[in-house]
């Protein structure tokens, strides 16, 4: 973690957080995540993991605690700002590309913020080379395979230049191939990454570092390989590493 | 551009007329609509002038006759509700061939028939040389209802997607061995249609707020800037200032 003079990409402190039904999905949340980290957070259904998501740029709020995103408070101050330093890709890509071509919605969130021409057009380039889908900007995202719609989605947050990158299941619905393509870009990309996920292999695969959250705190912080082989610690929150697969006996080559 | 890109009433090519901006043929063909509705019905001479107005902007667009005609074939419950009019209208009435024909009824005829002729032969025209996606930015700068051409690129951009739900919601029924039949099963059909808007509206909600998460605060914001040069405009403007013309004379003739 970060104690250097450079702020931390992520900083969550005392977050708690109940929907107006009453429903309390967070209850004091503590977690910083240092620039250049990818970290995972782990944690099983209903443990709030989208809630925590949709704290981090300010769509939800109102509960207690702060949430800080490179020293600066997510609030209504800084609403356009936070929301370029943080890049959520949600989990169905059909909901996060909704303009009728590919260049146009990676353009969306530039164009949002103020950029035109040569500009918006050379940031689009660099997002969409990024993910390797230079060749597709003038295609509507309907006619892409869903692993290409998956790192499309990516690209519309990249081309916002932001702080962290914030991936809600990344992996899910990807066949091999494309999980591991995007696990190469992932990797490649020199953004914090804050990725959720049920998928532990890819955890460890891609992410130095684990969080547990379960209900509503977290429960656990440390490298992925330890959390993972801590038997009591993954039954005691639901969480189950696919069959056969043993995470001492793979060796990651970190970063 | 992929296969199956285009919708299919867009027929791709590079003729100048393709070239043209999208809101200077929009407002072309409005116009040209505009003008040919408001000439005389009697001057039967002006409808031959403005078909051959069109037969020409299509020649320059490299539309062939056959592609222009097969679309025209829409109009044919309009055409069907024309040919009544004869029998039915009132007034003076002329005998043709043994039936009692209303003369008012032919003239109104007539002025359906040649106009909206007209009418849907430009539109088809307008819809094979401009790409549906450019026709809504046209809109856009032509400074139609922000949130109108919101609604209507979403529907561009969504109908696919909840067609294949709404194909995967049948399948589901079927597998089950469900076949609609009959007034009984419309219970069913209805609970789907019901899930359907449901689920459309709850991916609405998603859609919107993976937007917010990208700044949009209301407005979209203009990626593609489309500007016509003067003489783009003077180009396109060239059929409805002809069409203005014959108009005026079968005005004054």
């Amino acid at each position: 973690m970060s104690t250097d003079s450079i702020p931390a990409s992520l900083e969550v402190s005392g977050l708690a957080f109940a929907y107006p039904d009453g429903h309390q999905a967070l209850f004091g949340v503590d977690f910083a995540v240092g620039r250049g980290e990818r970290v995972a957070l782990l944690g099983p259904n209903g443990a709030g993991k989208t809630t925590l998501v949709l704290h981090l740029n300010g769509i939800l709020s109102g509960g207690t605690g702060t949430v800080t995103v490179a020293g600066l408070p997510v609030g209504r101050k800084h609403m356009a700002e936070i929301r370029q330093k943080v890049g959520i890709v949600f989990q169905d890509p059909d909901d996060q590309l909704f303009m009728p071509t590919v260049r146009e919605d990676v353009a969306f969130g530039p164009a949002a913020a103020g950029l035109k021409g040569a500009a918006l057009q050379e940031r689009v380039r660099t997002a969409l080379e990024q993910v390797g889908m230079a060749d597709f900007a003038d295609r509507p995202p309907h006619h892409l395979s869903f692993g290409q719609r998956r790192r499309v989605a990516v690209a519309t947050v990249l081309a916002m230049e932001p702080e962290i990158l914030v991936l809600d299941e990344p992996s899910s619905n990807l066949d091999p191939a494309s999980r591991r393509e995007l696990a190469d870009i992932l990797r490649a990309l020199d953004v914090t990454v804050l990725m959720v996920t049920h998928d532990l292999p890819y955890a460890l695969e891609l992410c130095p570092r684990s969080l547990i959250l379960s209900d509503g705190v977290i429960a656990a912080d440390g490298p992925t390989g330890d959390v993972l082989s801590d038997d009591a610690l993954m039954r005691a929150h639901r969480l189950e590493l696919p069959f056969g697969f043993d995470p001492k006996s793979v060796t990651t080559s970190g970063r | 551009m992929g296969a199956g890109h285009a919708h299919r009433l867009y027929r791709h090519g590079h003729s100048p007329v393709h070239a043209l901006p999208p809101h200077t043929k929009l407002a072309a063909a409005f116009a040209f609509v505009v003008v040919v509705v408001s000439t005389p019905r009697e001057a039967v001479w002006a409808f031959g002038l403005y078909a051959v107005l069109l037969a020409a902007v299509a020649y320059r667009a490299r539309v062939p006759a056959g592609f222009l005609l097969k679309r025209l074939l829409i109009e044919v419950p309009f055409v069907a509700f024309a040919v009544l009019m004869p029998f039915v209208a009132e007034g003076e009435r002329v005998d043709v061939l043994g039936l009692s024909l209303s003369v008012n009824g032919l003239w109104g005829a007539w002025n359906v028939l040649a106009k909206g002729t007209l009418g849907v032969a430009a539109s088809v025209l307008l819809a094979a040389t401009t790409e549906l996606r450019e026709l809504l930015l046209g809109l856009q700068r032509l400074r139609l209802p922000p949130l109108l051409v919101q609604i209507a690129s979403f529907m561009i951009r969504y109908g696919d997607v909840i067609t294949d739900e709404m194909r995967r919601m049948r399948i589901a029924r079927e597998s089950r061995g469900f076949e609609a039949r009959g007034v009984r099963h419309w219970g069913v059909l209805a609970k789907s249609a019901g899930a359907l808007f449901i689920r459309s509206y709850e991916r609405g909600e998603r859609v919107h707020l993976a937007m917010v998460s990208r700044g949009y605060a209301g407005s979209m914001p203009v990626i593609d800037e489309v500007t016509a040069s003067r003489a783009q405009w003077s180009y396109a403007l060239a059929l409805p200032c002809a069409a203005l013309v014959v108009c005026l004379l079968g005005w004054t003739l």
